[in-house]
């Protein structure tokens, strides 16, 4: 169902399914799942950043779990370094985790308050038995200058720190084995604006610096745009679109995304009444994943459902030239051809 | 709701169930496994004097040289409809529910039990008012007035509440409002008249183990009510309260008691629930003629099957409080029975 | 720009009664602690008219949310310290005794929180809460009451809110919940609404619902916003006027166009600086400002964020030993800033404008 993949991919994910089981009535018989992940399909390329984006509810959180085996799949596989790792034992996952690592969305509960800093960032190294040349200490206080904090501050404890240098300790732990793959579960939505930026500058450069490959995972339309190099977009337990990140915000097809970025406030107020007149308002809610809309799961607020999207589920295939842009929608908007004369200049 | 209270129904019997094989157990295997015979197990039973083959007969009437899994089968048939005990020289019955035969006192366990229950309702229930009032009202007022000198006095007395244990208090009570001081305010214990006869002379019995009993568990639903309320006051909703402009009377005792009591509700049940099954010290402490008195007093004769009955009725309150308290919770908060 | 003149600040109290529907003058919260006295706000001025909107944009510990507790009274006088004057619709609150102030609320001003979830009391439903909300201040019965809550539960767009109105808060999507705290807030028909980060906690699509309903309510009630919040999208959208606040002191005000076309404080250009967004060509790198926000019980001496400022040695050494006054000078808006507004026009012009700027 996904577009050809080339098998240097870093992680390859394939009609990934997750469905929670919902139990009533005295037995416990089981009257239904929560599809909180429903046949999603993607990879990610050594060195590049993927964002996944989408609202609550639309399995993205969940997604990132299966991802690091956080969760087991209860349908399709995830692949990582080429080895099919979807059903493995959590014994033989361990001296995977040294290649792939989380970071978590609340730098205040990631923390145990009762360790010092220096406890919480070598803990990796204790864990996986990993020598290292100098001491464990000497490898934290230079992970913790890595990410910007003071390597003194070794032996305080996280409710010395702010928000901001809290994330930092987290991005500093997973850093310790020199992870391949980096999922981050909302690395900035608990921080101030101005603290965000740090934060996201700060990744950027870990990337650059390191070759780490990201997935991340957020809410916030403009955070991604900024980090990632690839997005897709979830709604219901599925990907609505995948593709570019330039193409993806300068032409997305799938009306949701439209939908979704026209929704984004605008911090211009001049411009404010006309992003109001053009601003796409979804009706109604998000439906429960206990019991999607038949075919395509987004038909319900679309504006423009037909029969055949009740009918027929949209695959996620390319829809114009650019084969890396894919989108499951049977009636996507299809972008205006630029002209050349108005080709933005390079920034 | 239905579907709640059937299954907490449910898992309250196979509850009792699990707890009637541990307490047979507890009666019967684990003497077994410290060298106990079936001699010696009926030796108990049939008394000191009886001879050896006296004592190996009533050990085969007896049943105790039938495999456990019969002796248990027995012995919960027995509490349903009744037993009959061959130990030798006779035949004692014991007609449904059989909780036990007591030999030395030579009558069923159960009637003794009811009638001590009756005294042990009467301390609980009056004890549980006098504390579930004075502990709640004590933490409310402390928790508002948080640092004051009514708030420290108070928290300092409920320390001193909860560390004195029931037999010194009891006895510092005594001591000063029963015997040959100058408050002799009350009786000095010992006696029970039943509320039917007269209530009057019922509560004057009962006054003093009343209070001391009420002052040890008051200590603690002051400090879990004062903690519980300060916790609730600083709740979002409380903000909400008062931003829509309700007196602090109404913020207070209408948003903020209900959530503060619902955690103390359970516990008030489990309270109440273990103190049924005898409230040991005090009783002994007064020497009221309760379930408490009637266990200790089995175990210092050595005789067993009271002691069995006073557990297994011990336990089906228990459970019973467990129930009662799981399903006033399933009413007061809507999430847990609206899921 | 003339639209300066209608931002002058008045400093003194005592003034006498203000003319404007909400004013507060020099407002100043202090809370003491065992650790020192925290300077929550410290202090803050503005105005509101009413069928007007006052966006209050800042940071966590720039004193937002504890300005519009004040508003409210909702302080604990035991624990917080408040000076100044509160001046709505003619009444001095700061001064007033509890029950005036008490009987002001949820009647003439009211307010919504950021999360519903945990702001509605989830033992009572919804429609128990509005009732009771519409009760405290209107001798009407019950089933009049209950036709209200409906009502209002109408109005804010939640569909069939007469079945709704008996269900318990849990049972609510997030937005639905937004939207029936924002129909308790309305049930009185309050003159002053003031909105504490009402869409935060929101998915964004939702969020765009609840700010159009928003607006559409305040077109039909006439009443004043406030609305406080992080987010600058979120204000350009709502707000006729902002006031940036810093360090519990309000460091920039004026109109919203002012404020996003020409900021005058270097907090605000970094503000401006550090967002993402998607009405630009992406940078390539988004420019943060160094630091973290300041502590409330140590403030830096003078100018609160001086620490954070790449032109504090600019202004003669007055950055780190005298706190700038809210002043507008030179034809700008308030600003306190020791810098000169020709220094400020100049830094901008040169170095943050072509930052922001459109492709």
């Amino acid at each position: 169902m996904s577009t050809a993949v080339s098998s240097d991919a870093l992680l390859q994910v394939r009609d990934l399914e997750k469905h929670f089981p919902i139990t009533k009535g005295l037995l416990r018989r089981k009257v239904g799942a929560v599809q909180a992940v429903d046949g999603v399909s993607f990879h990610v390329h050594k060195g590049e950043t993927l964002g996944l984006v989408g609202e609550s509810g639309c399995g993205k959180t969940t997604t990132g779990r299966l991802l690091t085996r956080l969760l087991e799949p209860t349908g399709g596989s995830i692949k990582f370094e080429g080895k099919d790792i979807s059903h493995v034992s959590q014994g033989r996952m361990r001296p995977l985790r040294r290649d792939m690592q989380m970071i978590f969305q609340d730098p205040f509960s990631s923390l145990n308050p009762r360790h010092t800093v220096g406890t919480i960032v070598g803990a990796p190294f204790r864990i996986q038995k990993v020598e290292t040349p100098n001491g464990i200490k000497r490898a934290v206080q230079d992970l913790l200058a890595l990410v910007g904090l003071n390597p003194e501050h070794y032996n305080r404890y996280p409710h010395e720190f702010s928000g901001g240098q809290r994330q930092r300790i987290g991005i500093a732990r997973t850093l310790a084995l020199r992870p391949k793959l980096i999922i981050a579960d909302e690395p900035v939505s608990a921080l101030d604006v101005s603290i965000q930026a740090q934060v996201v500058n700060l990744l950027d450069d870990l990337q650059t610096e390191l070759g780490l490959t990201y997935v991340v995972i957020a809410h916030d339309l403009s955070v991604v745009r900024h980090i990632s190099d690839r997005v897709a977009v979830m709604y219901l337990g599925k990907i609505v679109e995948l593709a570019d990140r330039d193409t993806l915000y300068a032409n997305p097809m799938h009306p949701y995304t439209n939908a979704l970025i026209s929704a984004v406030p605008v911090p211009d107020p001049v411009r404010r009444d006309k992003a109001q007149r053009e601003r796409i308002l979804l009706v109604g809610d998000v439906p429960s994943p206990i019991d999607p809309p038949s075919g395509c799961h987004f038909r319900t607020r679309c504006w423009k459902a037909q029969d055949i999207c009740a009918a027929e589920e949209p695959p996620l295939v390319p829809k114009t030239d650019d084969q890396a842009h894919t989108v499951a929608c049977h009636f996507p908007v299809f972008p205006v051809v630029p002209t050349q004369a108005s080709a933005p200049a390079s920034s | 709701m239905v579907t709640y209270i059937i299954r907490r129904l449910i898992g309250a019997v196979i509850l009792l169930f699990i707890v009637s094989v541990i307490i047979f157990g507890i009666f019967f295997v684990i003497p077994r496994l410290t060298g106990a015979t079936a001699e010696s197990l009926a030796s108990r039973y049939v008394g000191r004097t009886a001879s050896q083959e006296q004592v190996e007969a009533a050990a085969h009437r007896l049943g105790f040289t039938d495999p456990l899994p019969v002796q248990y089968g027995r012995w919960v048939k027995g509490i349903f409809v009744g037993a009959d005990y061959n130990y030798g020289p006779g035949v004692e019955h014991c007609p449904a529910p059989c909780l036990g035969y007591s030999f030395i006192n030579r009558r069923p366990v159960l009637p003794d039990i009811l009638d001590r229950m009756t005294v042990t309702l009467s301390l609980a229930v009056g004890a549980a008012i006098i504390w579930l009032f004075f502990g709640v009202a004590t933490g409310i007022v402390s928790a508002l007035r948080r640092g004051s000198i009514f708030d420290r006095s108070a928290m300092a007395t409920a320390l001193a509440g909860v560390s004195l244990p029931i037999f010194f208090t009891g006895i510092v009570a005594l001591t000063l409002f029963s015997y040959g001081t100058p408050f002799r305010i009350t009786a000095p214990g010992g006696s029970f008249t039943p509320i039917t006869e007269n209530p009057g002379l019922w509560a004057y019995d009962l006054i003093l183990p009343w209070i001391t009993l009420a002052f040890l568990f008051a200590a603690t639903y002051a400090r879990l009510t004062r903690a519980g309320m300060l916790e609730t006051m600083h709740e979002d909703y409380i903000r909400t309260a008062r931003a829509k402009g309700l007196t602090d009377r109404r913020t207070i005792f209408v948003h903020g008691l209900r959530s503060t009591l619902t955690p103390i509700i359970t516990v008030f049940g489990l309270d109440v629930g273990l103190l049924l099954g005898g409230a040991v010290l005090t009783e002994s402490t007064f020497s009221l003629p309760g379930l408490g008195k009637y266990a200790i007093d089995a175990i210092n004769d050595q005789d067993l099957p009271p002691v069995m009955g006073v557990t297994l009725a011990a336990t089906l309150f228990v459970v019973f409080a467990n129930l009662i308290v799981d399903i006033v919770y399933g009413i007061i908060d809507p999430r847990v029975r609206l899921g | 720009m003339s639209t300066s003149t209608s931002f002058t600040v008045d400093r003194t109290s005592g003034g006498g009664p203000s003319t404007s529907f909400l004013e507060l003058r020099e407002l100043r919260i202090h809370f003491p602690t065992d650790d020192g006295v925290v300077h929550a706000v410290d202090p803050v001025s503005f105005r509101l008219e009413r069928g007007k909107t006052l966006g209050i944009v800042g940071e966590s510990g720039s004193g937002k949310s504890v300005t519009s507790l004040g508003i409210l009274g909702l302080h604990n006088r035991r624990n917080a310290k408040v000076s100044g004057e509160i001046w709505l619709d003619g009444t001095e609150i700061v001064g007033a005794a509890p029950d005036t102030v008490r009987l002001l609320r949820g009647k003439k001003m009211a307010m919504i929180f950021q999360d519903p979830l945990s702001s509605l009391h989830p033992y009572y439903s919804v429609g128990w809460q509005i009732i009771e909300a519409y009760r405290t201040h209107n001798k009407v019965s019950k089933q009049v009451a209950r036709k209200h809550a409906v009502d209002m539960l109408g109005r804010v767009g939640i569909p069939r809110p007469e079945r709704r109105v008996d269900d318990y808060p849990h049972q609510f999507s997030g937005g639905m919940r937004q939207r029936a705290m924002i129909a308790m807030a309305l049930s009185c028909d309050p003159d002053l609404l003031i909105a504490d980060e009402p869409t935060t906690a929101l998915d964004v699509t939702v969020q765009a619902q609840i700010l159009d309903l928003m607006r559409d309510l305040q077109a039909e009630f006439n009443s004043a916003l406030i609305i406080i919040t992080h987010d600058l999208g979120v204000v350009a959208e709502l707000a006729d006027d902002i006031l940036v606040m810093y360090g519990g002191k309000g460091i920039e005000y004026g109109s919203a166009r002012e404020i996003f076309e020409r900021p005058e404080h270097p907090y605000t250009w970094g503000l401006l600086g550090s967002m993402p967004r998607l009405d630009r060509t992406r940078t390539e790198r988004l420019i943060p400002i160094p630091g973290t926000p300041p502590s409330l019980i140590n403030l830096p001496s003078g100018c609160a964020f001086h620490p954070r400022c790449r032109y504090a040695d600019r202004t003669n050494g007055l950055s780190y030993t005298e706190v700038p006054e809210l002043v507008s000078s030179g034809g700008a808006h308030p600003t306190r800033c020791h810098l000169t507004a020709q220094q400020r026009r100049e830094y901008f012009e040169t170095d943050i404008k072509p930052n922001l700027e459109l492709a």
